[in-house]
């Protein structure tokens, strides 16, 4: 299948350091590489689930993508209507044009609403900066996006510390939708609720995305939760992708060590799938010392020499006509390695 | 808790719809008490021509220093003034140099403390680099030189005490802010491209006020205390109009200080009550506000 | 009553109170701690699975009470009546650390940060056990790098911030094992750890299982460490178990309204976009305001009149196999389930 599928954005080299500050003068005696080189296409109307474990960077990605961060180094391509644009380099009328078309939604849904305004006031900037001018044309619009929420509209004149986790997330999530945007980043958009609520709140952003044609950058440690909701999965690790490819695709067809041990420490809630465990020896390294060569050479049980001292690419295969994404020397040497069972 | 427990049982028991501050707040007893005694002060002292019908600044050497008695309530001073009026006409501008003082630093730090701690950059270590440079100054030789230059006067006193106070409440409010800039609403409204006037001043500052609000209550009560030891030494406000510190001005005059102890203590204790009785408010106000203790 | 069961919870009552209101968080709950075996409790946020593994430590904070109820350790010499103990008495004192062990959720803040780590297990040791200081310190050393913490003799002498993650929980783990237990109490040890790191933890508690002998209590929200690690299960909802088994059982067979809906609605690793995640309807009651009857019931498909007024009593599902280790549910109507 030929990609005729439209690009909505390109990420391109993304680098994002953070400074680390030690001493009575606050010198800068390092820097944390959050994101080291982060290559990614995401297309319209797709669910891109971004995965990995703490220090991965995968976090920082959704932040810079929306400019919360400042990245050092490469570019993001958003494809407007008149061409595809660089979203770092925008300013004033044309950034906050960009800002509208890209939204996030947060993981904590107890820090995501001002406890001292009601849930009105809570939309009330947004929407009159992009152009409601009467109130009560915005009070129609919140009315509207609560009840796309599931959520009456008469809640709108109520704080936040009335409602649950799950509601809270769904209203985040209405907040998200006031300005008619394209692109969501969903920031661990689950993570912080009940498991039981988690589908309530995912079968909403699935419903939303096919009455609104919305595309979502799904970022989550939950690969139960990736699984269910997205299309295409990119893996990170220490700031880097090292491997993408289609859902089925990924959990078939695994082919980065990193991967296969993540998608053999996860407990499987279905008793008869007990597996044979790929143990992953060692701690997630420091991103402010990440080790030489690829990164992941420490903990690889099969790492050479070659690991070592040479940081591998970004390759791309195609297997079945479909691309399929590995930072890997060893990424065909399909003898060596135990694949993880269906 | 077995009576809980039984009432609990027999479903007599219902959650409190009282917003839980207030609840708190009413359930404290010293609050409530030192609220009372600051109420008190304060009326007495606004309604101070209705209570007395004495002029404060009223000379009569003929009844100098006498002791508390029938036509005079708490006895006269050196020259013969009604301490009692003195008293209650004092509370007025002591009160105001310590609100007035307490409200013009919060404008100035608070505004700063917003602004700053929510955009960090050259600005804020601007402003805190300047706030440690005017907390360092004792503020006795600042009054000092200024009285030096432009003369004694209740304005120039409430200036020099904002000048000296406004660098706390920038720093608390600053703390404040810090903590807040990282909470997710606040990256909400960044992600829509709010600007930084807006994001500090109506959506964080709300959340902050509660501690603001305190740091004031406690801030007037220092002031008026301050205020009190500055005119005692004759550096406050002039002596022509009565404060509580400058009725307290003559006990500097070892013969009065024995001799006619109606002249400074009942002062002294009106001070020792207001300021205590202020601080009780701001412990409660502060008990209140504070979501990590249980109930 | 099984020859090998360690602890024995029967009727177990526990209130919290407040200035205004009784929170009655635990109502009788029944379980027992097997040795050589994992008994997983497992529910949402809120069911009180940390109360019951408080309430076991004598841990509950001052505004808790066991109301009524027992737990019984069965040691090697003795049997002791938990819920009589004074809280901090000598007693109970003896039992913590040595008899029954506790790690906790949040590693960063279950080590002391101004001590080092060899100090505080060493400190653990010196408690329980007559040792002499240089065997204690060697007694810690063997232990961290029995749970897997490189060059122990050096990191013996460090502090947790220098510490990751997952070493931190291993010391937890090493404190927790120096007296050998004979249960040990895991309230969501690895919820704040990453998942690779969460895999080389359980193979750790696992292993020391086996070697030991030893009785893992395990709370966790997480129904595929159930799945993986359990084998006994005991789900809980607002304060009552309403199912328990073998995890064979639990999981294979799920008898209860709320285990039920609970599995069909998380996702679970394999099965693709196609599952069908249904939600529970409704939510969690107040736990000031609870139901009457069943406390699942204003959620539950299968309720009736019966369950809106009383407290379902506990069944059998397998009642009639006598071989078969006992599953249990707290439910009127669990014979309807059977059939869909």
């Amino acid at each position: 299948m030929s990609d005729t599928r439209e690009i909505l954005m390109k990420v391109e080299d993304l680098k994002t350091y953070f400074p680390v500050r030690k001493g009575v003068f606050k010198r800068t005696a390092g820097y944390v590489k959050a994101l080291d080189g982060v290559d990614l296409e995401i297309y319209r109307g797709e669910t891109l689930g971004i995965v990995g474990e703490s220090g991965c960077g995968k976090t920082t990605l959704g932040k810079s993508v929306l400019r919360l961060h400042t990245p050092n180094g490469g570019k993001v391509h958003y494809a407007f209507p008149d061409g595809m644009r660089n979203i770092l380099e925008l300013k004033g009328s044309e950034l906050d044009e960009a800002r509208r078309r890209l939204q996030i939604v947060f993981q904590d849904p107890y820090s995501s609403l001002n406890p001292s305004f009601t849930i009105f006031g809570s939309f009330d900037d947004p929407l009159r900066k992009f152009g409601v001018k009467s109130k009560k044309d915005r009070q129609k619009i919140v009315e509207k996006l609560l009840s796309d929420v599931n959520l009456p509209g008469d809640y709108m004149t109520r704080y936040p510390n009335e409602f649950s986790g799950g509601q809270r997330q769904r209203i985040g999530i209405a907040r998200a939708l006031s300005v008619d945007p394209e692109l969501i980043v969903c920031d661990e958009a689950v993570s912080a609720l009940d498991v039981s609520i988690q589908a309530q709140v995912l079968k909403l952003l699935r419903r939303l995305q096919s009455e609104r044609n919305l595309t979502y950058l799904f970022i989550t440690h939950d690969l139960s939760v990736v699984e269910y909701v997205a299309d295409r999965i990119a893996v990170m690790y220490l700031g880097k992708v090292v491997e993408l490819a289609d859902t089925e695709e990924l959990f078939r067809r695994t082919l980065h060590p990193y991967t296969q041990a993540l998608l053999s420490a996860i407990p499987i809630a279905d008793i008869t799938k007990r597996k044979k465990r790929i143990p992953l020896q060692g701690d997630v390294p420091s991103p402010v010392n990440p080790p030489s060569g690829c990164t992941f050479h420490p903990r690889c049980a099969f790492a050479t020499e070659k690991c070592r001292e040479l940081s591998p690419q970004l390759e791309t295969f195609t297997f079945e006509g479909r691309e399929h994404l590995v930072r890997c020397h060893y990424a065909l040497d399909v003898t060596s390695r135990t694949q993880v069972s269906q | 808790m077995d009576r809980l427990l039984t009432l609990e049982n027999q479903g007599k028991l219902k959650t409190s719809t009282m917003n839980r501050s207030v609840r708190k707040l009413s359930a404290n007893m010293l609050a409530l008490v030192g609220l009372a005694l600051f109420l008190l002060i304060l009326t007495a002292s606004i309604a101070a021509p209705l209570i007395s019908s004495y002029e404060p600044n009223a000379i009569d050497l003929k009844h100098r220093l006498s002791p508390p008695g029938e036509t005079h309530l708490l006895g006269t001073d050196q020259i013969g003034r009604d301490i009692f009026t003195r008293i209650l006409y004092g509370g007025r501008i002591s009160m105001f140099v310590g609100l007035g003082s307490a409200i013009g630093a919060a404008l100035i730090g608070v505004s700063l403390g917003t602004y700053a701690g929510y955009t960090r950059g050259v600005l804020d270590s601007a402003v805190m680099k300047l706030s440690e440079i005017m907390m360092s100054f004792p503020q006795i030789i600042l009054v000092s030189i200024l009285v030096t230059i432009a003369g004694q006067s209740l304005w120039n006193l409430i200036l020099i005490f904002i000048l000296t106070g406004w660098p706390s409440m920038y720093r608390m409010t600053r703390s404040q802010m810090l903590s807040i800039r990282e909470q997710e609403y606040i990256q909400a409204l960044q992600a829509f491209g709010i600007g930084s006037f807006t994001i500090s001043f109506k959506h964080m500052l709300p959340n902050a006020i509660g501690p603001i609000f305190v740091n004031i209550t406690l801030s007037t009560a220092m002031f008026i205390l301050q205020e009190a030891a500055l005119s005692f030494l004759g550096l406050g406000v002039p002596l022509e109009q009565a404060t509580w510190g400058n009725i307290l001005n003559v006990a500097q005059d070892l013969n009065i200080l024995r001799n006619a102890w109606w002249v400074w203590l009942p002062v002294g204790v009106v001070i020792t009550l207001f300021v205590m009785s202020v601080n009780f408010i701001g412990d409660g106000l502060r008990d209140a506000a504070d979501p990590t203790q249980v109930g | 009553m099984k020859q090998d069961t360690i602890v024995e919870v029967k009727d177990l009552c526990v209130n919290f109170y407040t200035n205004q209101r009784c929170n009655k968080a635990l109502r009788e709950v029944s379980f027992s701690i097997r040795k050589a075996r994992t008994l997983c409790i497992v529910g949402e946020s809120g069911c009180g699975k940390s109360v019951t593994a408080n309430s076991i430590m004598q841990l509950l904070p001052d505004l808790g009470r066991i109301e009524s109820g027992t737990i019984t350790y069965h040691g090697e010499d003795e049997t002791v009546h938990i819920e009589k103990l004074p809280r901090n008495g000598r007693k109970m004192r003896s039992l913590r650390g040595e008899h029954i062990a506790m790690i906790f959720q949040d590693p960063m803040t279950a080590l002391n940060p101004v001590f080092s780590v060899g100090y505080q297990i060493e400190e653990m040791i010196r408690e329980h056990l007559e040792l002499s200081h240089s065997r204690s310190s060697e007694l810690a050393v063997k232990l961290l790098k029995d749970m897997g913490v490189p060059l122990p003799e050096q990191r013996v002498r460090e502090y947790p911030h220098q510490y990751s993650g997952g070493m931190r929980q291993r010391a937890m783990i090493a404190m927790a094992m120096a007296c050998a237990p004979k249960v040990l109490i895991a309230d969501e040890p690895t919820t704040a750890l990453d998942v690779t790191i969460q895999a080389q933890i359980f193979e750790l508690m696992l292993a020391l299982k086996e070697e030991k002998q030893m009785a893992i209590l395990l709370i966790t929200h997480d129904m595929g460490v159930v799945a993986e690690l359990a084998d006994d299960v005991a789900v809980m909802y607002m304060g009552n178990i309403v199912e328990s088994g073998t995890a064979e059982q639990v999981m294979s067979s799920p008898s209860h309204p709320y285990t039920r809906a609970l599995l069909d609605s998380i996702p679970v690793l394999g099965r693709g976009k196609a599952q069908n995640l249904e939600p529970i309807r409704g939510t969690t009651p107040d736990p000031y305001n609870r139901p009457a009857g069943c406390q699942f019931e204003p959620r539950c498909d299968y309720a009736t009149e019966l369950c809106r007024r009383q407290m379902p009593t506990e069944e059998s599902v397998n009642a009639s196999d006598r071989e078969e280790k006992p599953h249990m549910v707290r439910c009127f109507n669990y014979k309807e389930l059977t059939h869909v």
